[in-house]
């Protein structure tokens, strides 16, 4: 990245903030903000797939795992908060004389519970990135294989009801540390968190493409074997940028929880997985921006049509999928940089670098 | 930079069964021009994956005291072993200078590698005069011209401070006069370090090499000068499957249009 480029990057950030921050709060319903706070949600985990993906070519199929980590802490957190010194309701409908099981006791305390949402993801990241990465798998075997997790997870919590609350979840949160999450102010605040983490995050992301771990992350995304014959074990490089994009949705799911109200199996699956990834492919990978802003069109669509048109939102999701692929492969933010060359040379097209790179990664 | 020779004895490669690399042992010293030749199968590429720890090899492998076969391809590049492949292969997306920043990087802290970089290093500007580039920096590797990315190639493992350069047909693919310029270009960086070339341009060979090894099926066949290796009527039979033709000339081109093509992710 350009010197200039990157100054005028950060100044879009700048912008986004102040749409985000300060115009959205003033223009919007209580409503739509906090269909706007979730939506932020799915973005901060959609700026971790971007890094993890477009720049690092490792296809997260299985970000929910990550987004479950951050979202589960959370709601039980909530769950046990709201219950005070009883048993959660939900279980004593299943089993009234059982004890809290064992692994939500930690998470009454509100230091563990922030801990978990940014550890957990880091120390499983970190073991199953080292797992796979130094055993060099990569391309659609590595994809299957997260893809496969964020099934298994689903189905695990799925199948302990009593302990997870099933397919049912964990809703009806009361309290967010402290505070009523039925009072507006409270609610606009938790929206507030969560815009300014995507900030944060955007800012983070945008420091690591303009440093040389970014150039490096390109690199190892292009050409792994020759990064290893420059002395550097690619394993590692593609493993930083791993538990980055876990450390993110967990911190998605986490505020997800609050927003929203209520976790399932079902915001964490297999399909669930997908359309985040959906997103990102929609604003484009690479781009700074393109991942977040794709997942919020993603999300928008969702709860706008999804809603009133739902069986009809599925088709239009996948076409837009397709004319993304076939006409855009690297996203809505690629748009304006082909536009100004299709204007300089007429009938040069600009060739889809990175799509090509990543048919090698899955052929080898 | 190093008295240290590359010492290969007795190595062996095999690929379930095919042995691909029979025994050979040839070594290079600091100074010198080494090639590496022969025909198409004979094993030359397979010595420097092999060398470099992309193919299990068995024997030995020295570069001065340390052993290089048995280690993985990072660290063996760490003791200072570098390497290009038959097809050029750079970071098509990023710009000449960022390449050349990465191969230097290897011994930066991990910290370093979170900020962004400030300045040329000096070592990247000095090989960018050495390889004719300085005038690229900012230009992206895959535009570059095919010769162009070969002496990025080189370059970056001069900035990567390489030891030893095993450079797989450096000069396929490129005009005479780029041919010219490269032979030169590793003339002068064979003053401080090892170089091994395997080419199967016999032209390129004659004017430029110190010494020649002429591998064949997997075997040493020939070792010694240019001219001692031209004279050896095995060459010769090699290279023109009749031992009666002694005129060196018929050498000058084999054609190989296969190599250029030559898959070079083996693992």
């Amino acid at each position: 990245m350009t010197k200039s480029k990157s100054w005028l990057s950060l100044s879009g950030i700048g912008v986004f903030a102040v749409l985000l921050l300060a115009v959205a709060p003033l223009m919007l319903t209580d409503h739509w903000l906090n269909n706007l706070g979730k939506y932020c949600c799915w973005a901060i985990a959609a700026v971790g797939i971007g890094l993890a993906w477009g720049r690092g070519g490792m296809l997260v199929m299985g970000q929910g795992v990550f987004f479950a980590l951050g979202a589960y802490s959370m709601a039980m957190h909530l769950t046990l908060e709201t219950a005070g010194d009883r048993i959660p309701g939900f279980m004593v409908l299943y089993d009234p004389l059982a004890p809290l099981p064992m692994f939500w006791e930690p998470f009454r305390s509100a230091t563990f519970t922030l801990l978990a949402i940014v550890l957990l993801p880091v120390i499983v990241a970190g073991i199953l990135g080292y797992a796979l990465f130094k055993r060099r798998v990569k391309g659609a075997y590595f994809a299957i294989l997260t893809q496969a997790l964020a099934v298994a997870l689903a189905v695990l919590i799925s199948s302990t009801i009593r302990e997870t609350g099933g397919d049912t979840g964990l809703s009806d949160f009361k309290y967010f540390f402290g505070f009523v999450l039925n009072d507006p102010a409270n609610k606009a605040m938790v929206y507030f968190i969560a815009a300014a983490l995507l900030i944060v995050c955007l800012l983070a992301v945008w420091q690591l493409y303009r440093s040389r771990f970014g150039e490096l992350l390109v690199a190892t995304r292009d050409a792994e074997e020759r990064v290893r014959f420059l002395g550097y074990d690619p394993a590692n490089v593609k493993l930083v940028a791993f538990i980055v994009s876990a450390l993110m949705a967990s911190i998605g799911g986490a505020l997800f929880v609050p927003i929203v109200g209520i976790i399932t199996p079902a915001e964490i699956g297999a399909a669930a997985s997908i359309l985040m990834i959906a997103g990102v492919a929609f604003g484009g990978r690479a781009s700074l921006f393109g991942p977040a802003l794709g997942a919020m069109a993603v999300g928008w669509g969702q709860s706008s049509l999804g809603s009133t048109w739902p069986e009809g939102w599925t088709y239009i999701l996948g076409l837009l999928f397709i004319v993304v692929v076939l006409f855009l492969p690297n996203g809505l933010s690629s748009l304006p940089a082909r536009l100004a060359a299709a204007r300089r040379k007429p009938d040069v097209q600009p060739t889809p670098v990175i799509v090509a790179a990543e048919l090698e990664e899955v052929r080898s | 930079m190093t008295d240290a020779s590359l010492v290969v004895t007795d190595l062996r490669v095999e690929f379930s069964g095919f042995v691909a690399v029979g025994g050979v042992s040839f070594d290079a010293h600091p100074g010198e021009v080494r090639f590496l030749i022969g025909p198409n199968g004979a094993g030359k590429t397979t010595c420097i994956d092999a060398i470099t720890g992309l193919s299990k090899g068995t024997g030995s492998a020295r570069l001065g005291e340390k052993e290089l076969l048995g280690k993985q391809v990072h660290k063996i590049v760490r003791l200072g072993v570098g390497r290009t492949f038959q097809t050029a292969s750079v970071f098509d997306e990023l710009t000449v200078l960022q390449n050349l920043d990465i191969a230097a990087g290897r011994h930066r802290s991990p910290i370093s590698l979170l900020r962004a970089r400030r300045g040329v290093d000096p070592s990247i500007e000095q090989a960018l005069e050495e390889t004719g580039l300085s005038g690229e920096l900012a230009t992206q590797a895959g535009i570059l011209s095919h010769g162009q990315k070969q002496w990025l190639e080189i370059a970056m493992l001069l900035v990567q401070d390489a030891k030893v350069l095993l450079l797989d047909e450096p000069v396929a693919g490129m005009s005479h006069d780029e041919r010219t310029a490269t032979g030169e270009l590793l003339q002068r960086i064979a003053a401080k370090r090892i170089v091994l070339v395997v080419e199967h341009d016999m032209d390129f060979m004659r004017r430029f090499a110190t010494r020649v090894t002429v591998l064949h099926q997997g075997k040493v066949l020939s070792q010694g000068s240019v001219a001692e290796v031209q004279a050896d009527p095995k060459v010769q039979e090699v290279y023109l499957g009749t031992a009666g033709a002694a005129t060196t000339a018929a050498m000058s081109v084999v054609p190989e249009p296969v190599a250029a093509t030559k898959n070079r992710t083996e693992d």
